[in-house]
């Protein structure tokens, strides 16, 4: 048994350094509940949707099992997101801690495979139609693009070889997810975790047991995570979906508006604004690439900002721009939600542009000119000059 | 070596998003429907909302009654079982003369041939066309959708399909000639493209409901929504009653797990 008390925390972590623990949770949660789910499901084109409805009606507690599997995918995004802003408010992709920030793009990537595969499983509308336009960006790719799509796909259209090793592969990745983390947290615990502060621990002052200090502390942000999480399976477990994805799967019948989920809704937007064959590039894999580039550029990021500060709290130009892209993804992913009309088109295309601009042209530019605040000499002083700050605020 | 080099690929993405944003017409093609479609009205049943819903039994019934006497000429009801109207307040005898009263596809034990048999509470409500081709072949090529999951399958839920059931009227005047209905169709703002292949299905008076309850087009709309509301989910006052008690439980583990934390953190400045 691992000796926990041993285990030292930086003293200072706020709620924001919640959300690791609770994507974790949210990947047991989906585990869990997929292996559930995967008894009862049947993995044919013929038969997929109704044995979906067959858990939704038949087996016991079914309809619970597969609303939290559901909302669970949704939850599991919204804590990932949060945990991954955290890090880019905080800096905690910089040296020492690169190898944690790229093993967490990587598990990002199988997140988002994941997810995607296990929405074509119910075999709805939207399943069948978000099947087909995602293998379609392959199709964007010059000669090889459409033998690739149909070696993915197991044919020419999404069918049942398509439904099949969708399900193998939704089964498998989140094992790989689990074992990735491992890497993830083996990495985090050589240089520890970061810190509100972006300062590296000085001495033992600065530092608490992580039991039962953070488990406590984890143990109070799961109670809420799984509140908001039992409040949308119970009360609400269809305001994330589409409503498109209770009409059974139809090759012949397109839906008005194909949509992603809304974890995808930003990367969606990127994909939608190149309307223009600039150079020897069309407009399709322009939006293929720029798609793909949008999160492959997280890679680079722990090299593309070249500040030696950390924290935000002390680099007032970059906390500006910080807040500009979090307003800027928002707007993503709202115009991702719209149908291909202006202003929808025009606001995605800002949008996208802000969002390159910031990881490659602001962000580097900006750890060159910025001149940080002036920074506690360690975690220590900055906790007690918090405290002295809110008693003189009493006394006033 | 990385920054120059995202630098110029910032550059590139940026170029091509202006020569987009230049490129793209800021003025939409008018989309003339759009402006004839109306967004359903809103439909108050027992089952709303998450205070204390709700089934209404009798209503339940009476909606039940519409689909057998009306919809189920052309529609289906493919994911309900007559066993699931016990949540209606059948009882088990009820059930099973009700059953009776369907005809099931089967096939003759001594000759194996296709047949048919009474229903028994275990089958499904039966489709009124074999299949496919024959339900377009019956309905001017239009295939009338599977009514179970329709609540949940349509933007609006059960206030669309109770606001397209009573929304039936003549085309405005003022209509372009291309939006009006050819032959077949009916006119009905509340339906994505405004013409569709249903004729209006209610009539004033066209069931007797056992309750006594006048079967205006309206009560029958209402009446046969709220049972595509149960239809489409048959666990949903159940999940809401469990949603109470595990909230509830949650708060309690929630606000102790606070209580914890802020005991454990009291001799620590952070």
């Amino acid at each position: 048994m691992l000796s926990v008390p041993a285990i030292r925390f930086r003293a200072n972590l706020n709620y924001f350094w919640n959300f690791g623990v609770l994507a974790g949770a949210a990947l047991a949660i989906q585990i869990i509940t997929g292996i559930v789910l995967a008894m009862h499901y049947a993995a044919n084109a013929g038969v997929a949707f109704n044995s979906v409805e067959h858990i939704m009606r038949d087996v016991n507690a079914g309809w619970f099992i597969r609303y939290a599997h559901m909302n669970g995918a949704s939850m599991f995004f919204i804590v990932v997101y949060l945990h991954i802003f955290r890090g880019l408010y905080y800096g905690s992709y910089k040296a020492p801690r690169e190898m944690v920030w790229l093993l967490g793009v990587v598990i990002f990537l199988l997140m988002m495979a994941t997810a995607f595969m296990g929405y074509v499983l119910p075999w709805g509308q939207m399943s069948f139609w978000g099947a087909q336009v995602i293998t379609g960006f392959f199709s964007a790719i010059p000669l090889v693009g459409e033998p690739v799509r149909e070696w993915l796909l197991g044919g020419f259209v999404p069918d049942n070889a398509t439904l099949n090793r969708f399900f193998s592969l939704h089964y498998l990745l989140p094992f790989v997810i689990a074992g990735v983390i491992i890497l993830h947290i083996w990495a985090l615990h050589i240089p520890g975790s970061s810190n509100p502060t972006g300062i590296e621990v000085k001495d033992e002052q600065d530092t608490v047991p992580f039991h039962p200090y953070y488990t406590a502390k984890d143990g109070f942000g799961v109670g809420v995570f799984l509140l908001v999480f039992v409040a949308l399976t119970f009360f609400s477990p269809n305001l994330l979906g589409h409503p498109d994805n209770y009409i059974p799967a139809n090759s012949l019948s397109t839906p008005a508006h194909i949509v992603p989920e809304w974890y995808f809704l930003p990367f969606y937007a990127i994909l939608k604004a190149f309307t223009f064959n600039f150079l020897w590039i069309d407009a399709k894999l322009w939006g293929v690439i720029a798609m793909f580039a949008s999160i492959a550029l997280l890679f680079f990021l722990p090299w593309l900002d070249s500040s030696p500060v950390k924290s935000s709290n002390y680099r007032p130009l970059y906390r500006i721009f910080f807040w500009i892209l979090v307003a800027d993804v928002f707007l993503l992913g709202f115009c991702g939600m719209q149908p291909a009309e202006q202003p929808y088109v025009i606001l995605s295309q800002l949008g996208a542009m802000y969002y390159f601009a910031h990881f490659l042209v602001i962000l580097p530019i900006v750890s060159r000119i910025e001149r940080p605040l002036p920074m506690p000499n360690s975690i220590t002083e900055a906790v007690l000059a918090k405290h002295a700050d809110t008693s003189s605020d009493a006394t006033a | 070596m990385v920054r120059p080099l995202g630098f110029l690929v910032g550059l590139g993405f940026i170029t091509a998003l202006v020569l987009a944003i230049f490129t793209t017409p800021l003025s939409n093609e008018p989309n003339v429907a759009h402006e004839f479609h109306k967004h359903p009205r809103h439909l108050k049943l027992a089952s709303d909302g998450v205070v204390l819903p709700h089934w209404d039994q009798a209503q339940l019934q009476r909606g039940m009654q519409v689909y057998r006497e009306v919809c189920s000429a052309c529609h289906s009801l493919n994911h309900v079982a007559f066993r699931d109207i016990a949540d209606l307040g059948y009882t088990e005898g009820q059930i099973k003369t009700f059953a009776k009263g369907f005809q099931v596809p089967s096939i003759n034990p001594d000759t194996g041939e296709p047949a048919t048999r009474d229903g028994l509470p275990s089958d499904y409500f039966p489709s009124p066309y074999a299949n496919e081709t024959a339900a377009r072949a019956a309905n001017n090529n239009a295939l009338p959708p599977d009514l179970s999951l329709i609540t949940k399958a349509r933007e609006g839920g059960k206030d669309y399909v109770y606001s397209l059931l009573t929304g039936y009227q003549n085309p405005p005047a003022n209509l372009p000639a291309e939006l009006k209905p050819g032959t077949g169709l009916h006119y009905n703002p509340y339906f994505a493209n405004l013409n569709l292949a249903m004729a209006p299905p209610l009539k004033d008076g066209q069931v007797t409901f056992a309750d006594g309850k006048p079967s205006t087009v309206k009560q029958m709309a209402t009446d046969v929504s709220a049972f595509l509301v149960w239809t489409a989910e048959p666990k949903l006052i159940k999940r809401i009653q469990v949603g109470y008690a595990v909230f509830g439980f949650l708060l309690i583990f929630t606000v102790l797990t606070y209580l914890s934390y802020r005991n454990i953190w009291a001799d620590k400045k952070h």
